[in-house]
């Protein structure tokens, strides 16, 4: 038996087909094809949940993904644990466990609703002034008691050990809605040739053929025919059919994004499927077929369990085979929900009353109601229910008239009227349009490529909806380029046209402050609550929508936006066009996650670049730090040393015998043409035209505002090409920023720019042995300080392979760096390896090389500048060409806050005790004791423990530095101030002899 | 994602493979070092804003590498116009209206 309530014969479920499942740790039999909450619902289980705020006892309102109450928790193992999946969508299969969520210590027994009889503290916005004072609460008492009160579901703790997959797709014409409306517009698309996609959130296609078996569609059974319909269409080679895929996003130029849930439905999923597809679909033309939502009525204490959409009732009955209760009433404006009663009387339930708000309903359903024997209670409201887990009863009472009535009853249903759902249009950007006969909001004035058709698009009637969209089916694939080669045609009948609806509050929300009305059934937000907001102030819906919460949950409002809207236009007595709805954004549905990012998690997240030398680095022991996407060795430790022993060795052994470094991270652009030199002399504040080919310059490249952006050694191969170095991190901007000049400020020029970054290894050789160590590799190359001086640049073979031979330094010492092709790097870092060995020499990392850098003094920009330094607040004046008539950044360093005095100045730091190092970052002030705020004068940009100089040193910007040498400052740290000295920043070989060897 | 179409490479292409590059139509002055404070102001910092018809540059980074100049609509985000560099810039009948959005203004505009 898979729930006592399930009626034998009714639904579309196979009774042999059985899965067991949990929820809250009770077991129960479901049908495969159940979702939970029928499941539930068959087992006779309305209490599934308990509300946000007042933690009231909630059940199943719906059977879609409207869903605001039903919401649990489904597990699969520790792992997979997805919280706050609606009930009405999800599948059951055979091993789930669900639980419920927002209770303790249990579903049923809730300490948690002590809220609901608090609740007169908890109005409306209540947060924006109980929690004003005392100040210090907030921190300590509010905050952390609001985050742990906050939120429905539990996150999983463990990393999602699934997978996601995500792809691209086109398409002449994209379907959103596989109802009778969708699938008979893709006919008509696809009998046409044109790509066609169809996209349906359900299990299965057929839209309200869920629930309205009263359709017949060319003489067979409604959603007989939509199964039939998609299954042709998927059979065609031009037609994809996507069911459990919701269109959640629509974003600029019919770019479409889909989910589709592949395995959240299957027991055992094959692992190698991904849990969730997401699709990112580019139409020609987008139709929307989204249909519409049944709205609840809203009246006093209209949030029991059992109390639900009609149709959801209906959808339970006739696809799912359950009957919601014995014995229902049914509440309504709106002539939909007399089939809902008349289905489950004929199912064998007892249907208490219909009560319907309207003095006239459709005489039709009317008439049928008599006939059935269901007494109509016309111009009469439900004023108020009782019974505590599950609605009892209901109090039903003439409008106008305080005599009540009180009837026995098991489930409510209630339908205030439909709401087309203009989600995805209105993402469109479309503009919707009130319509004040269907009391709807209608598409109105279109943005993109797409067209709205049946239920969201305001057509009721069957027969219309089928031609509105067979039309629209030919019209948008001939607006692909398709031509139409006959017309599609079918015939539907149904049972009944549908009068009537309403929104807003009914008779019975009540005008007074007490009575809970709810609107927004997640959010806990009641009618009374749009009053106060209008009452404190809020006049605009947005402003009411933010006060009150309302539509702010994760269904988004789907049954509340226009009850709010109504409410809120009667306060504010206005009309509802006037007041205007809230704009819909995406998601449709909420969505993991896991599809956003898909593949690029760990490893996929981000590229990883790897120098060519760095197994042979990682072979060696180096430890690598990231720069950017690279990877870099950082230190390379012997055994038994630390970090700071081995960046100490690294360091002396560099300045005593000799090291060696990968620089190939360095950004590397040939700049070739007859006009090189003429460009560079625009990028860089530096002279070229001077620079004989074979020598090299360091050169600095401003922004136009005068700021530093980047530094490097530049090379001249010839009298038309030029080795250009940039920094690690610069490589990629500075690149761009030389297009764009070249591009379109210089583009008489003819130059051609090449990023080789990547295409040369570079080997720094450096120290007093650096020559020794290379000279025997190096072929056609003479290596004397006479005929390769410092800043020099020559071509020739090393290791037999040919090298670009830099003779230069970023340590001081006399240096070298190796250009070699990538592809040989690997070989010729082994080759220098062993001389460096035999030399007594050593490989050292990006920690050494910093630390050597500073103590010459050698900036790194994007360390020790920020984008605020001028080349002469870093003492680089000297390569700024005086006599250029232009450079990128020539009226920028003329800007009166650019040469003002007191600005700050790189300069050299001393801790007066040595063995102190300075943190970076840390702030200087002239005054330790001055009282808070005090005058910063500027910070620590580099700071170091130098082994070469045996004390530590630091780099700082220091307002009018240069001024201050020998002065004391301070550097206040939250547990000790520390003295330090002005100084120059060069600390070791002040007159550079150590450059030539 | 915008699909922009690419003047140079002549079709239309993802917004992935493309980079913004600033306002368009703001020539650098050839005598810039003499310029005064109020122009370098005027050619560096200043910038409309506009709501409606921008003209803007773009770079297809991840394609040809070429920058162009496009126009377009900040409000709608659609490109009325891509052209090469170096062309004028192009009479548009600015009169045009905005496609209408629904935006915060434009409610609070209603909510008196």
């Amino acid at each position: 038996m898979t729930g006592a309530n399930r009626i034998p014969g009714a639904g579309r479920l196979t009774p042999a087909r059985t899965a067991r499942f949990t929820f809250d740790g009770k077991s129960y039999n479901a049908l495969e094809g159940d979702t939970v909450a029928s499941a539930l619902l068959a087992n006779g289980v309305h209490l599934v949940g308990r509300s946000f705020k007042y933690h009231r006892p909630r059940g199943v309102v719906s059977a879609g993904p409207e869903e605001p109450n039903a919401l649990i928790g489904v597990e699969r193992d520790a792992a997979r644990q997805q919280p706050n999946v609606r009930a009405t969508v999800q599948e059951v299969f055979d091993g789930m466990k669900t639980i419920s969520q927002n209770r303790y210590p249990s579903l049923s027994f809730d300490v948690g609703s002590i809220n609901n009889l608090l609740s007169p503290f908890f109005a409306a916005g209540f947060y924006y002034k109980t929690f004003m004072w005392p100040k210090q609460a907030w921190k300590h008492i509010y905050e952390p008691q609001i985050r742990a009160a906050a939120g429905l579901g539990v996150s999983p703790k463990e990393e999602d050990p699934d997978h996601y997959s995500s792809r691209y797709a086109h398409c002449d014409v994209l379907l959103i809605g596989g109802g009778i409306a969708g699938l008979s517009a893709a006919l008509a698309a696809a009998k046409t040739g044109a790509r066609v996609i169809l996209c349906d959130e359900q299990p299965e296609v057929g839209g309200a053929m869920h629930y309205d078996k009263s359709v017949t569609v060319d003489g067979v059974d409604g959603f007989t025919w939509a199964q039939k319909t998609a299954a042709d269409l998927a059979k065609m080679s031009n037609v994809t059919v996507l069911t459990r895929t919701t269109a959640f996003g629509y974003y600029a130029q019919n770019f479409v994004a889909l989910v589709q849930r592949v395995t959240d439905h299957i027991s055992k999923p094959d692992r190698r499927l991904p849990r969730e597809r997401m699709w990112q679909v580019r139409a020609k033309r987008v139709i929307i077929a989204t249909g519409a939502i049944e709205r609840h009525m809203v009246f006093a204490n209209n949030d029991r369990p059992g109390i639900m959409q009609a149709a959801a009732a209906r959808t339970y009955l006739n696809h799912f085979g359950v009957a919601v209760g014995r014995k229902v009433g049914v509440y309504t404006a709106n002539d939909s929900a007399y089939e809902a009663a008349f289905d489950l009387k004929r199912a064998g339930v007892t249907v208490a009353a219909i009560v319907d708000c309207r003095e006239k309903p459709g005489e039709a359903v009317l008439a049928e109601a008599r006939s059935l024997g269901i007494e109509v209670l016309t111009g009469h409201s439900v004023i108020d229910t009782s019974g505590k887990l599950r609605v009892a009863g209901m109090s039903v009472a003439r409008n106008g008239s305080s005599a009540k009535r009180n009837i026995a009853i098991d489930a409510l249903l209630t339908s205030a009227g439909w709401t087309p759902s203009v989600h995805m249009f209105s993402q469109s950007r479309g503009k919707v349009a009130y319509d004040a006969e269907s009391g709807s909001f209608l598409p109105g004035v279109y943005a993109q490529d797409c067209l709205s058709i049946g239920a969201c698009n305001g057509t009721t009637d069957l027969q219309a909806t089928i031609e509105e969209a067979l039309a629209a089916g030919e019209l948008m694939a001939k607006a692909s380029g398709f031509e139409a080669t006959g017309k599609v045609e079918l015939q539907a009948t149904n049972a009944f046209q549908w009068t009537g609806g309403m929104s807003g509050a009914a008779e019975g929300a009540g005008e007074d402050t007490t009575v809970k009305a709810f609107i927004d059934f997640q959010n806990d937000v009641c009618a009374k609550d749009i009053r106060l907001a209008v009452r404190e102030g809020m006049h605009s819906i947005e402003h009411i929508k933010r006060f009150t919460t309302n539509g702010m949950a994760t269904d988004q409002g789907k049954l509340s936006n226009l009850h709010g809207l109504a409410i809120a236009a009667e306060a504010l007595g206005r009309g509802i066009p006037e007041v205007g709805l809230t704009t819909f954004r995406a998601p449709y549905t909420p969505v993991t996650f896991g599809t956003l990012i898909s593949h690029s998690r760990g490893e996929l997240f981000d590229p990883t670049r790897k120098t060519p030398m760095h197994a042979l680095e990682e072979a060696e022991g180096a430890v690598f730090e990231d720069v950017g996407q690279w990877k870099r060795a950082w230190y390379y430790p012997r055994a038994g040393e630390d970090m700071h022993q081995a960046v100490n060795r690294e360091c002396r052994t560099v300045r005593e015998t000799v090291g060696m470094f990968d620089a190939s991270t360095l950004g590397k652009i040939e700049v070739v043409g007859p006009d090189a030199a003429a460009f560079l002399n625009l990028i860089y504040t530096n002279s070229w035209d001077t620079l004989k080919p074979g020598r090299t310059r360091y050169g600095i490249m401003l922004r136009e505002d005068g700021f530093v952006y980047d530094d490097g050694v530049v090379g001249r191969l010839a009298e038309d090409r030029f080795h250009v170095t940039t920094t690690t991190g610069g490589a990629a901007r500075v690149m761009n920023h030389m297009e764009d000049y070249l591009q379109t400020e210089f583009p008489h020029l003819n130059v051609w720019l090449t990023s080789a970054t990547e295409q040369w290894a570079v080997i720094a050789v450096q120290g007093p042995k650096a020559r020794d160590v290379i000279a025997p590799l190096v072929e056609g190359i003479d290596l004397s300080n006479e005929a390769f001086p410092h800043m020099s640049v020559r071509e020739g073979k090393i290791c037999g392979v040919p090298t670009r031979l830099f003779r230069m330094s970023f340590t001081g010492e006399m240096g070298f760096e190796v250009n070699v092709p990538a592809d040989f790097g690997p070989a010729v870092w082994d080759a220098i390896r062993a001389e460096v060995e035999k030399a007594g020499g050593c490989a050292y990392g990006t920690e050494a090389m910093h630390i050597l850098r500073a103590e010459k003094g050698y900036i790194i920009v994007g360390q020790d500048t920020d984008g605020t330094v001028t080349p002469d607040d870093a003492s680089l004046s000297w390569a700024v060409g005086k006599k250029k008539p232009d450079f990128v950044g020539i009226r920028g360093l003329k800007r009166p806050d650019l040469v003002r005095s007191g600005r700050k100045q790189l300069v050299g730091l001393k801790t007066k005790d040595p063995n102190v190092v300075l943190e970076e970052g840390a702030q200087i002030v002239a005054d330790p004791n001055q009282p808070k705020p005090m005058t910063m004068l500027g910070h620590v940009t580099s700071s170091y423990w130098s082994e070469n100089c045996g004390r530590s040193i630091a780099m700082a910007l220091v307002v009018d530095g240069r001024a201050k040498l020998g002065q004391t400052l301070y550097v206040p740290m939250p547990d000790r101030t520390i003295a330090v000295e002005v100084s120059e920043m060069v600390f070791i070989d002040k007159e550079g002899v150590r450059l030539n060897g | 994602m915008l699909l922009i179409y690419c003047p140079y490479c002549e079709e239309e292409r993802s917004e992935l493979e493309f980079r913004g590059a600033g306002d368009a139509h703001i020539a650098r002055p050839t005598n810039i070092a003499d310029i005064s404070d109020e122009e370098f102001e005027e050619f560096f910092f200043l910038r409309d804003n506009p709501k409606g018809l921008i003209f803007e540059r773009w770079r297809h980074i991840h394609g040809c590498g070429r920058f162009f100049n496009a126009a377009r609509d900040t409000v709608s985000d659609k490109f009325k116009l891509t052209y090469k560099a170096g062309l004028p810039k192009p009479d548009l009948d600015a009169t045009t209206p905005a496609a209408p959005v629904e935006t915060y203004e434009a409610t609070e505009s209603n909510a008196k």
